[in-house]
């Protein structure tokens, strides 16, 4: 039996570049920054000052004031993003269709402000002071959960939590849902909120982040000889997922396929990647493999590119370990360099500029290159996006704990 | 100042995300305005915080009108 074909059907975002996935792809594919000033807190006291916020999202759009005081802020741009792609694909839930569609998506951490918040009330009111809202408010799988809810999802409901690399795994694991033939329909992302004092002191504390903070649009610069961490991002990314002849069989709008997913584990460090980029390149080769693929058929790759010193040398070192000769012909830019480092969510804004890059036939630019790293030495679309004959594209994502996930498209 | 009572639906609607003037003196949180568990546990710690009282828990589970309501916070409201 020939497996099932798995295609791209709807696309949601909310992302520091933009809350819809026009106005996020015009500032992605124009080198806009979304990167500024830390306004969700203090951070007198923090050694990073700069992170790329969601701005002028309204949650009213897309939850009452009631649902949305009780759920945390992963969760109302997780919701945001798959109300958004699951509207853009228009399937209409029925009776019999309802069991067959499922919802996938995870978050790299979930709702720390409202924890954070929550411990304030409890240590100046104690144990009564706690909202019933609580854990269902701060839990991550309540996004699944309320989006299959809202809409009356009766497939598979699930959250699948792998650091960086959530919201890749989720897609992936969606995809081959779908394959298996559990269902013929999910939609699938990863969604992240946590510009707060914890998780801005933790990552500073662990020194991942840049600390550029008297010039925060060119703070996070993959591949550049300056870089000096990576700048924390926030926001979601989803895409519907849907089995081929059943959305050929709806006429729905196909953006592109998905081909292929890998995954691999460095079994290495608990946050440095590997140096000889041995465990992304088993990861690259596994999705091409999944996929049917051969190496001179990638055109461009969506790296992880944090702009970290290590991870951004060891990407490089992995994909020309992937593909040997080939890996200096392959587009290869970090949207990260203009969003920033949505953790959990990346792999869900980077599989919709992935799909849009290959529906558009435009590979992304990587801004803020202005000394490139000469041990960095791809392709990386320096500072100016480049229309060009995209026939497949990679989309990696890196995570702590050394885990790591590769999705395979193509254009169709 | 407003009194005990608009005080008390002004929190009603706001907790449980209804109008203020669907809210009568004899509704129900559950039956008439849609309340879940949740929402009344919610609701007591709301009235709790306005009226900066402390309802205990034997007393909030009697507490489930409207009327309820606004009996208990005059009976019990800090001068």
């Amino acid at each position: 039996m020939t497996r099932r074909r798995v295609v791209i059907t709807g696309l949601g975002i909310i992302s520091p570049v933009g809350n819809t996935v026009p106005e996020a792809w015009d500032n992605i594919v124009n080198g806009r920054s979304g990167i500024g000033e830390i306004t969700r807190f203090d951070t007198s006291n923090f050694p990073v000052k700069i992170a790329g916020e969601v701005k002028g999202f309204d949650i009213d759009a897309y939850l009452s004031p009631k649902e949305a005081r009780r759920m945390d802020v992963f969760i109302h741009y997780g919701m945001a993003a798959g109300i958004q792609a699951f509207k853009d694909c228009g399937l209409e839930v029925t009776e019999s269709n309802a069991e067959r569609i499922g919802v996938n998506i995870g978050s790299g951490i979930g709702g720390l402000p409202m924890i954070e918040s929550t411990h304030d009330d409890y240590l100046k009111g104690g144990p009564r002071k706690i909202s019933p809202f609580f854990i269902p408010g701060t839990i991550i799988n309540m996004i699944a959960g309320n989006l299959s809810i809202m809409f009356g999802l009766k497939g598979p409901c699930l959250a699948m939590v792998t650091a960086c690399t959530t919201a890749t795994h989720c897609i992936g694991e969606a995809a081959r849902l779908i394959q298996y033939g559990d269902v013929d329909v999910m939609v699938a992302g990863g969604a992240e909120s946590t510009v707060t004092p914890l998780a801005v002191g933790g990552f500073a504390s662990a020194r991942a982040l840049s600390t550029r903070n008297d010039d925060p649009a060119t703070a996070s610069r993959p591949w550049d000889k300056g870089r000096d961490g990576f700048v924390l991002g926030e926001g979601a990314g989803v895409m519907v997922l849907e089995e081929y002849e059943h959305a050929k069989a709806r006429g729905a709008r196909i953006y592109a396929e998905v081909v292929g997913y890998g995954m691999s584990a460095d079994a290495y460090h608990m946050t440095a990647p590997c140096e000889d980029g041995s465990g992304a390149a088993r990861c690259m080769t596994n999705a091409m493999r999944d996929a049917g693929m051969s190496l001179d058929e990638v055109d461009y790759i969506n790296a992880h590119g944090t702009s970290t010193p290590l991870g951004d040398l060891a990407e490089t070192t992995a994909v020309k370990r992937c593909f040997g000769d080939r890996a200096k012909s392959i587009a290869v830019n970090s949207t990260k360099s203009m969003t920033g480092h949505l953790l959990g969510a990346a792999g869900g804004v980077e599989a919709v500029f992935t799909t849009l890059a290959l529906h558009h036939q435009i590979a992304p630019p990587t801004i803020n290159i202005f000394e490139q790293d000469e041990q960095c030495d791809l392709d990386y679309v320096a500072n100016k996006a480049r229309p060009m004959e995209i026939r497949a594209a990679l989309s990696n994502s890196f995570g702590f704990g050394g885990t790591n996930g590769t999705l395979a498209f193509r254009r169709i | 100042m407003e009194n005990i009572e608009q005080r008390v639906k002004k929190i009603v609607a706001e907790q449980l995300g209804v109008n203020e003037s669907e809210i009568k003196i004899e509704s129900s949180f559950v039956d008439d305005l849609g309340a879940d568990s949740l929402d009344t546990v919610e609701l007591v710690m709301a009235l709790e915080e306005e009226f900066e009282c402390e309802i205990p828990d034997e007393e909030a589970e009697k507490i489930t009108t409207v009327q309820q309501a606004i009996d208990y916070v005059t009976a019990h409201l800090k001068k």
